[in-house]
């Protein structure tokens, strides 16, 4: 079987969980003996782009001459994953004064997204595949495009909506697009029956057509050495954005501080709600014990975990969340919020209510104190972590493959 | 001749609710009231009302042919008596019929044996007493929490001059023996060991409703015929289980009420047959065989031994800091804290701990009010620091003499009344309170130091106050 896959970043040029998740993801059907052609926008400087496992196509690179490209000056500088794009997009928006969205989005981010799906166009018709597969909204339209061109079936995925990203208050045209996305697809896939439940409700989706295929993590490489550290240390890692929840952090920290005044905080990563974060821990009184690093990347972040005595993750919505897996595999404890997907499939960590403040502070508290539950969520989580593994859910986009094309054979 | 001993197993925990580190010192209620009764009123209604009234029939109409017996936890009695009296009623009319006999074990279904025989052998007496002044009857057959069982404790058991104790029938003790024998510990001179037909007993207990069982559906039938196939190689087939396996376990729909009440009948059709207690069954037959249990063998899981609750070093830290309590609790001579240390010793809190199938999304018992092992060892920690707190409050200094102590005790409760809302809350609930107003004299001159502490109290924590993981440990640093 052949698949046509559009994503918008892949690793090494990714910013974001989406970029991991479909590299692991063409890994796993790799195993099961699917071919994918993977096509991204375009890659930055030199870099090698050739990937073991997936024919990678970089739009950006090709040449049809039918198709006409216009220059665009655009604030994303660099491929990002969808949320870090509304980021730029907001920023930009700012500083653009209050002019209507629409003629602010039209001039970048949407003329690229347009841009990027009437290449796929072009490239679906010069590819030979089976079922085209699409992830996360700035895809849908290259998907929609791309059925509408070969009539192959298409299969979308979604790893965030627009609910998530922006704390309920969602962008009229970027639901619009997840909207339209969902209805022309034969099926959709979600990350989590969290997420599964956000399409269903909010874009008027049909229960049958959603299927839940959770996010999986492999670790090849062993986990980097412990870094010995006798300080109690709490982090937050994650864009600093109202979709991670920072200041539930910074209000649980409080509680602790009243405690437990020697506990350090961590607060590493950057986004737009930045400055009122800092300001949020001046407020609180809570200054001298909340350490803020900046965007981390590569080895920086297994140090970040290493050095911690607990991950925090108390995101208001995350459709999944990878990093508790990262944070377990380098041997950090987990605390992370009911409400997101990976809570649905991990056992080996403490769950609270993002906005159980109490509880939340409480666990801190349990998990810096009590050494046994520490070496308990550290042993159990690490050999949980470490049986993840892609080919399961690969094995499961497989039979949706299957399945749409079944019926899409069976319809003519 | 076979003889068939049903014995059921009553039990309820005081669960704990979540209680946080910010409880510590400020709040000495432990246990979750509203799930507790919820949870008894539901298993009430289930199942210990309608199964008492079907063995109640069963008795009657079989004029005592038919006869089981009983083990109820003291703490299941003390939920039965505060939510759901009916219950106690029903079963003292099944005390009343004689056909029925009451086990003994440790009021607090506790662990107690391993940790701290002192504590074992006045939980057991006090259940001793719960049950006479109950069901006016005597035990004489002793049953460890969840059959605990080795040759020392029998040993033990015997030595507080028990007739008879129940195990469980594990293949690795038995080998190719039959449990339908009545064996004797090697460590032993007469104690009786009643064993555990764990094939029959789980038949009924687990695989009931099973519809991928080969035997689904099981009917009394049936079941009788696998007794009657025990008659010459077997004497006294034991079929021990929870009683919440009738409606709670097994759902009224599965039809195991039905099986309940026509099962004594199809097994009586058997001339050979008929039921006896465990008490019967020791004074009827002889010792066959020897049985030599070396290490503890229990009846949870596949495993028949203690991994459930002392498997992980969370249950290992959690059971040893308990017990590590144990003097300093019981020498502040406070009612009200020595019944919560003991109504923290119940097994099922170390079983809310385990995590041995926990990842595969197994939820290892029914009623467990935690989302994982891990909350629920945090609550547990919590209120064992909690404990510690009240014992320092307590003590003004570690070697005043038990008559200074009760007075501290007194006036503190009415310095509590004064300015600490929650010692006062705690003071009010305590029933022993009112017999010590007024005649103690000497409490005055105390007044102002413990006026001092209760407002300590009241106002909380404060910065800097201890949590530990080794709670015991903040009580021997005081001392030093």
């Amino acid at each position: 079987m052949k698949v046509l896959m559009f994503g918008w970043e892949f690793p090494p040029f990714n910013m974001g969980g989406l970029g991991t998740a479909c590299h692991g993801l063409t890994k796993g059907l790799c195993n099961q003996d699917i071919d994918v052609t993977f096509v991204l926008p375009k890659v930055v400087g030199n870099a090698d782009i050739t990937s073991s496992h997936v024919n990678l196509i970089v739009a950006e690179n090709i040449n049809i001459r039918s198709l006409k490209l216009r220059a665009v000056d655009s604030p994303i500088c660099e491929y990002v994953d969808s949320a870090s794009y509304s980021d730029a997009v907001r920023n930009c928006l700012e500083q653009s004064g209050k002019t209507s969205q629409g003629s602010v989005y039209g001039k970048n981010l949407f003329e690229e997204v347009r841009r990027f799906a009437e290449k796929c166009r072009l490239i679906a018709m010069h590819e030979d595949f089976d079922v085209i597969h699409a992830h996360d909204w700035m895809t849908y339209w290259a998907g929609k495009k791309a059925k509408e061109a070969t009539g192959k079936p298409l299969v979308v995925h979604i790893h965030a909506t627009e609910f998530d990203r922006t704390g309920d208050h969602p962008n009229q045209l970027i639901y619009d697009i997840e909207r339209e996305g969902f209805h022309a697809a034969d099926k959709i896939i979600a990350v989590s029956n969290l997420t599964r439940n956000r399409v269903i409700q909010h874009y008027g989706v049909h229960p049958d057509k959603v299927t839940v295929v959770h996010n999986a993590v492999e670790f090849t490489t062993p986990p980097p050495d412990a870094i010995k550290n006798d300080d109690k240390v709490v982090l937050f890692l994650g864009r600093i954005t109202i979709q991670k929840g920072p200041e539930y952090f910074l209000h649980a920290a409080k509680k602790v501080l009243e405690v437990d005044d020697s506990v350090k905080f961590v607060v590493a990563g950057s986004g737009d709600m930045e400055p009122y974060i800092v300001e949020l821990a001046a407020n609180l009184g809570i200054s001298r014990n909340v350490l803020f690093t900046g965007f981390l990347r590569g080895s920086d972040i297994d140090r970040a975990y290493r050095m911690a005595s607990l991950y925090v993750m108390p995101s208001v919505s995350e459709p999944f969340g990878i990093t508790p897996l990262e944070a377990m595999r380098n041997n950090t404890p987990c605390l992370i919020s009911k409400n997101s997907g990976v809570s649905e499939v991990v056992s080996h960590c403490l769950k609270a209510d993002f906005w159980d403040i109490d509880m939340m502070s409480n666990m801190m508290l349990a998990t810096l104190n009590y050494k046994t539950l520490h070496q308990s969520l550290q042993e159990n989580g690490k050999r949980e972590v470490y049986s993840f593994n892609w080919n399961e859910p690969a094995a499961k986009c497989v039979s949706v493959y299957r399945d749409v094309l079944n019926r899409h054979y069976n319809n003519r | 001749m076979v003889s068939v001993c049903f014995y059921f197993q009553v039990h309820q925990p005081f669960r704990l609710r979540k209680y946080q580190v910010f409880d510590i010192g400020r709040n000495h209620d432990y246990f979750d009231e509203a799930k507790n009764r919820q949870i008894a009123e539901k298993v009430a209604n289930k199942c210990y009302l309608p199964a008492n009234r079907i063995i109640l029939d069963l008795i009657k109409n079989t004029k005592g042919r038919f006869r089981c017996a009983y083990s109820i936890t003291g703490v299941a009695l003390e939920q039965f008596e505060r939510y759901t009296p009916e219950v106690i009623e029903s079963f003292k009319e099944l005390a009343k019929t004689g056909c029925v006999e009451f086990l003994s074990e440790t009021y607090y279904h506790s662990l107690s044996y391993i940790y701290s025989k002192e504590d074992f052998r006045r939980q057991v007496e006090m259940h001793k007493d719960k049950i006479k002044k109950l069901f006016s009857q005597t035990p004489t057959v002793f049953r460890n929490t969840e059959l605990v069982f080795n040759n020392e404790l029998a040993n033990y058991v015997e030595g507080m001059g028990y007739k008879g104790i129940i195990a469980e029938g594990a293949d690795h003790i038995l080998g190719w023996r039959s449990p339908n024998f009545l064996y004797r510990a090697v460590t032993t001179k007469k104690i009786k060991v009643l064993l555990k037909n764990y094939k029959l007993s789980d038949d009924i207990a687990f695989r009931f409703s099973n519809k991928g069982w080969e035997e689904w559906p099981l009917t009394s039938e049936k079941f009788a015929q696998w007794v009657n196939s025990a008659n010459g190689n077997g004497e006294v087939l034991n079929l021990f289980m929870d009683y919440e396996t009738l409606g709670e376990h097994q759902w009224e729909d599965t039809g195991i009420f039905d099986f309940l009440k026509q099962l004594p009948w199809e097994i009586l059709r058997h001339p050979d047959n008929d039921f006896v207690t465990p008490t019967e069954a020791i004074k009827r037959y002889d010792v066959r065989g020897e049985v030599d249990m070396h290490s503890f063998v229990s009846w949870a899981d596949i495993e028949r031994d203690l991994s459930a609750w002392i498997g992980n070093s969370m249950q290992k830290n959690a059971l040893k800091e308990l017990y590590q309590l144990e003097s300093d609790v019981l020498s502040t001579g406070e009612s009200k804290l020595i019944e919560d240390w003991r109504k923290l010793q119940t097994s099922d809190h170390f079983y809310y701990m385990c995590t041995k199938w926990f990842a595969d999304g197994d939820v290892h018992r029914y009623f467990n009010p935690y989302d994982s092992p891990y909350d629920s060892f945090i609550a547990f920690m919590n209120i064992l620091n909690d404990i510690v707190f009240r014992i320092r409050d307590i003590e003004p200094s570690a070697c005043s003499g038990p008559k200074q102590k009760e007075a501290d005790y007194n006036a503190r409760k009415r310095a509590g009344r004064d300015y600490g809302e929650n010692t006062a809350k705690d003071a009010g609930k305590d029933d022993d309170t009112s017999k010590y107003d007024g005649k103690d004299d000497d409490a005055g001159s105390y007044d102002s130091k413990t006026r001092a502490k209760a407002t300590l109290s009241a106002t909380g924590q404060g910065k800097g106050f201890l949590i530990s993981e080794t709670p015991s440990r903040l009580l021997a640093e005081k001392k030093r």
